[in-house]
């Protein structure tokens, strides 16, 4: 199959804007095809993240991203898959373009969120497992968070300095962003001081909701070279939106019980391992190839699990390897330059696609004060609620 | 009279004696697999074609996987007492099943004192009272042997 390349990144600054997330998804649109030098009518197909917080054309997202930028009768597509929604989309419009039937293709994906705590759909569905997590149990999404970061600590002797030193770095790395929400340093005692809201993990530990949207403009490699300089051009070279593997004997979201390893081998990797496995797999690159990473740092003691799951370091090692300097601006391999949901706070269905708007800027060297010096190779990594994994690596 | 006390949902768990059940689960005959909640009649088992799960109690002792303190009312649909009390939960491990279920620790517990690996035993408590009845939920307490 020929290469799909990303020819535009646009965004809409991160924050709680208080308007509908087709305004934030249309400027973020805007944004990528004047990135691409591209014009709305040069593409060919549309394909969105869903949101499911803002009625109806939430649900249908690319119809209405198409409506909001004028009908022109491409075809479409929506997707969701919770905080992997924007990896699905990426997927949909790459397929398109990989099987010869567009050229040039949009994503896009943008949120209003609510303020506090995520919770379920309204009514009474006591066979959701998303209702009754919180019905039964009170089982946040940062009980979660908490459950792993506590896991950390007891397995690995983590310490809340540990996960302090995350949000430090992360807050430094996202000052010169100006599409992060907070763009404010902190100091180990200011996080010392935020309320427990998940022992062991602090507010500051743990993301906030945003309003926001993100946007690529991707097409195959002949339409590129056609219409942009190929020094800009950035290279998917995979996109993995795996599911687990039975039986998944680690708790997910947002589920009450794990699956039963009775009866049944495990699998050579856990979910999560074989999220960025995938990846690797089909850019045919491991590891020590990445110049740097986004991940998904719903938590600060998140970010460290996913050291490990994309095999920056050996389980155990994450707090050494932060320690070390080697995943902040400047080390081996920076993580999150982005400034990670840390800055952001995720606007669900826009956020996989930002991960890769901030590798696309690194790649092409536009990073500014924030840039990872000579970065030539990237990955995503993030994972969505119901088990959707999603990985995107990005080369130059 | 006391209100009478009933799951907060149907088919998850029995209270026997006050404070003591069990949780209700599936279980796959084919396989061996076992299932919490029973979502579904057939078994989930990618190498397995099960099409009936059993009616199966799960274990009420396992071992601590992890634990947290929720320190903020969650939102509804919890139904969060007025004035909002913090809660635990625990993820325990049950050993013949091999999997992990959520619960909330039982009140009272010094969660200060909670290690991974402590023994856990099942118990039931009230989650809220309606006028009329006393909604009860299982949680997860430390044994005492
Ligand atoms: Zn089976």
């Amino acid at each position: 199959m020929g290469d799909v390349v990303v020819l535009g990144a646009g965004m809409h600054p991160w924050g709680k804007w208080g308007r509908s997330f087709v305004e934030y998804g249309a400027v973020a649109a805007r944004a990528a095809l004047a990135d691409a030098g591209l014009e709305w009518g040069d593409v060919q197909y549309l394909a969105a993240g869903n949101t499911m917080r803002n009625g109806y054309p939430g649900y249908v997202s690319g119809a209405t991203f198409a409506q909001a930028l004028g009908w022109r009768g491409i075809p479409v597509s929506s997707s969701y898959a919770a905080c992997a929604s924007g990896a699905v989309a990426i997927d949909a419009a790459r397929a398109r373009i990989q099987s010869g039937q567009a050229d040039v293709a949009i994503v896009v994906g943008a949120d209003t969120a609510p303020q506090g705590f995520f919770g379920p759909l309204p009514g009474d569905r006591p066979q959701d497992p998303d209702w009754l997590r919180f019905h039964v149990l009170g089982a946040t999404n940062p009980t979660y968070f908490g459950l792993y970061a506590r896991r950390r600590m007891e397995l690995y002797g983590a310490t809340a300095k540990d996960f302090a030193a995350v949000k430090v770095k992360n807050s430094r790395h996202g000052l010169h962003n100006a599409n992060a929400r907070y763009r404010k340093e902190f100091t180990e005692d200011e996080i010392a001081e935020s309320p427990v809201v998940a022992d062991p993990l602090r507010l500051v530990d743990i993301c906030a909701t945003s309003d926001g949207a993100a946007a690529l403009v991707i097409a195959s490699a002949e339409f590129a070279a056609r219409h942009q300089d190929t020094a800009r051009h950035v290279r998917i070279a995979a996109v993995s939106t795996v599911t687990p593997t039975y039986p998944n004997t680690y708790l997910d979201m947002p589920d009450i019980a794990t699956d039963s390893a009775v009866g049944a081998a495990l699998p050579e990797r856990s979910f999560r391992d074989s999220i960025a496995h995938a990846a690797y797999e089909e850019a045919g690159i491991g590891p020590d190839d990445l110049s740097c990473a986004e991940v998904y740092d719903l938590s600060t003691a998140l970010e460290l699990d996913w050291y490990e799951n994309i095999g920056l370091c050996a389980p155990g090692e994450a707090e050494s390897l932060l320690h070390s300097g080697a995943t902040t601006l400047g080390g081996r391999i920076p993580v999150n330059p982005s400034g990670g949901l840390a800055c952001f706070g995720e606007a669900i269905p826009a956020q996989a696609i930002a991960q890769v708007c901030e590798l696309v800027t690194q790649l092409r060297g536009e990073a500014g004060e924030r840039q990872v010096e000579g970065a030539t190779t990237g990955l995503t990594i993030n994972q969505g609620l119901f088990g959707h994994g999603s990985s995107v690596i990005v080369t130059r | 009279m006391s209100k009478p006390r009933v799951p907060v949902v149907e088919g998850m768990f029995r209270e026997d004696a006050e404070g003591t059940g069990r949780l209700l689960g599936g279980k796959c005959p084919a396989c061996g697999g076992f299932f919490f909640p029973k979502q579904w009649s057939f078994c989930a088992n990618s190498a397995c074609d099960g099409t009936e799960l059993e009616d199966v109690e799960l274990s009420d002792r396992g071992t601590l996987w992890s634990f947290t303190d929720n320190r903020y009312a969650p939102p509804a649909p919890y139904p969060a007492r007025e004035p909002f009390e913090p809660y635990a939960v625990a993820a325990v491990e049950l050993a013949d099943e091999k999997m992990v279920v959520l619960g909330q620790v039982a009140r009272g517990t010094d969660i200060g004192a909670l290690a991974l690996g402590a023994e856990m035993q099942l118990v039931v408590e009230p989650l809220y009272e309606t006028d009329d009845e006393v909604r009860t939920v299982w949680k997860w307490s430390v044994s005492n042997g």
